[in-house]
């Protein structure tokens, strides 16, 4: 196991293989948190810890596990990582915890963190999976701050509660824009993001599940033909 | 008081829609809706699983994690608020595999529909969310069977809507860097705006 390794399992999850825009996985529990940069740091270390340990752990007692119960044995394991998180959160930061109400339980069943086990901590060893959790879960934080950061930014003109663009109703220049304040914005922000991150890296650009009929005479086909 | 159940459907449907509204099951909701049948199919799987594991999970709150709830047995003082969380999963998972084989054994037809989908439903945090949002919302138990069908329906009602929308969108040009997932997407955030229309509505 060489050095090289290490490397490629820690920093494909960034961009290359992002669990949120190639993997769709953990996209339940992000979009409600984040609407605040602070709350929205939180949540990513939370879940960062959540799937590094869950990771950990699975891949160090993955050769005693029967395959036919795994997922449950799985879930335990996470669900105890998780309740320690939400207890430690309850205790020395309750307003954040109140904030996030219902979604740090729900990172038991964020995919990202089921997802990685099964693919990748019952099959390596438990350095290499802790890396690979840490590597996602740092993916994952990627999206969901920029995310955050272009929400409260251009929706409040505020970073985690500081003014940076100041309101008109506070005496500035700046008008918020309401639009970005909403959860669903995140959708379409995302959306944007994968556009991006597909136009510079295309070999992500999804394959059409149809085929054109041969005598089409739309102008995209033959835009195509020049590209091949 | 038969209003009174109603509204408490109508509301989960519509106005807390659990996939639109709350955005929970996200990632099922979007990997899963390319195809009308594969969606519908799914969604059935989450209103039975909704029906079953919410008024359960209830009663599991109710009667042994609340505080005092041990009083019926003659314990004072307790608390076990914290097993929330793994009691809740461990009781999905355990329906999860009990219908399925259920299923299997007595309506085979029906498992061969669903089959496929109720592994994923574990995972799906639309259940286990319903169950958080019904203990958050202190729930009694017959109002927690309407709950649980109506998050159910509702979520059922978003993915067979946005599989239909996918579906149509064949036949349109789309850039190339957009096409799947970022389209999804977005058509998601228009929809839940949409949805957002039925926030004003009190009932």
């Amino acid at each position: 196991m060489n050095l090289k390794r290490y490397r490629e399992v820690i920093l494909n999850p960034l961009i290359k293989e992002n669990p949120i825009t190639l993997q769709i996985l953990g996209i339940c529990s992000a979009l409600a948190v984040t609407n605040n940069l602070l709350v929205t740091l939180v949540m990513c270390v939370a879940v960062i810890s959540v799937i590094s340990f869950s990771n950990l752990f699975i891949s160090l007692i993955r050769n005693y596990i029967p395959s036919s119960i795994r997922i449950i044995v799985q879930m335990t394991i996470i669900a105890s990582l998780v309740i320690v998180v939400d207890e430690l959160l309850k205790a020395y930061d309750y307003e954040t915890s109140k904030k996030l109400s219902v979604f740090v339980g729900l990172i038991i069943t964020n995919c990202i963190v089921m997802g990685r086990a099964e693919a990748f901590a019952m099959k390596e060893k438990p350095l290499l999976s802790f890396l690979d959790g840490l590597g996602n879960g740092i993916g994952y934080s990627i999206i969901l701050i920029a995310v955050a950061t272009i929400r409260e930014l251009f929706g409040a003109g505020t970073l985690f509660g500081y003014e940076v663009l100041p309101l008109i109703s506070n005496g500035g220049w700046y008008m918020g824009n309401n639009l970005l304040l909403l959860p669903p914005s995140s959708f379409i922000i995302i959306g944007l993001f994968i556009w991006l991150i597909r136009s510079v890296k295309t070999e992500q650009v999804e394959e059409d599940d149809f085929e054109l009929s041969k005598h089409s005479t739309s102008p995209d086909l033959t835009k195509r033909e020049i590209n091949v | 008081m038969f209003e009174h159940y109603l509204n408490i459907f109508i509301t989960t449907v519509f106005i807390e829609n659990i996939a639109l509204s709350l955005f929970l099951g996200m990632c099922t909701f979007i990997a899963i809706s390319k195809k009308i049948d594969a969606a519908f199919g799914l969604g059935v799987a989450v209103i039975v699983v909704c029906l079953i594991t919410v008024p359960l999970n209830n009663l599991i709150y109710n009667y042994i994690l609340r505080e005092d709830a041990l009083t019926w047995l003659g314990i004072e003082g307790t608390n076990l608020e914290f097993v929330e969380l793994i009691s809740y999963i461990g009781v999905i998972a355990a329906s999860v595999q009990i219908l399925e084989m259920f299923l299997d054994k007595y309506v085979p037809a029906l498992y061969n529909a669903l089959g496929q989908f109720l592994p994923l439903i574990t995972v799906n945090c639309a259940i286990l969310g319903a169950s958080l949002f019904m203990v958050e919302k202190d729930l009694m138990f017959t109002e927690s069977v309407v709950y649980g069908l109506g998050a159910g329906f509702g979520w059922a009602l978003a993915i067979v809507v946005l599989a239909g929308i996918r579906e149509k969108l064949k036949y349109s040009d789309i850039p190339e860097g957009l096409k799947g997932l970022g389209m999804t997407f977005i058509i998601v955030g228009l929809m839940s705006f949409g949805f957002m229309s039925f926030g004003g509505i009190t009932l």
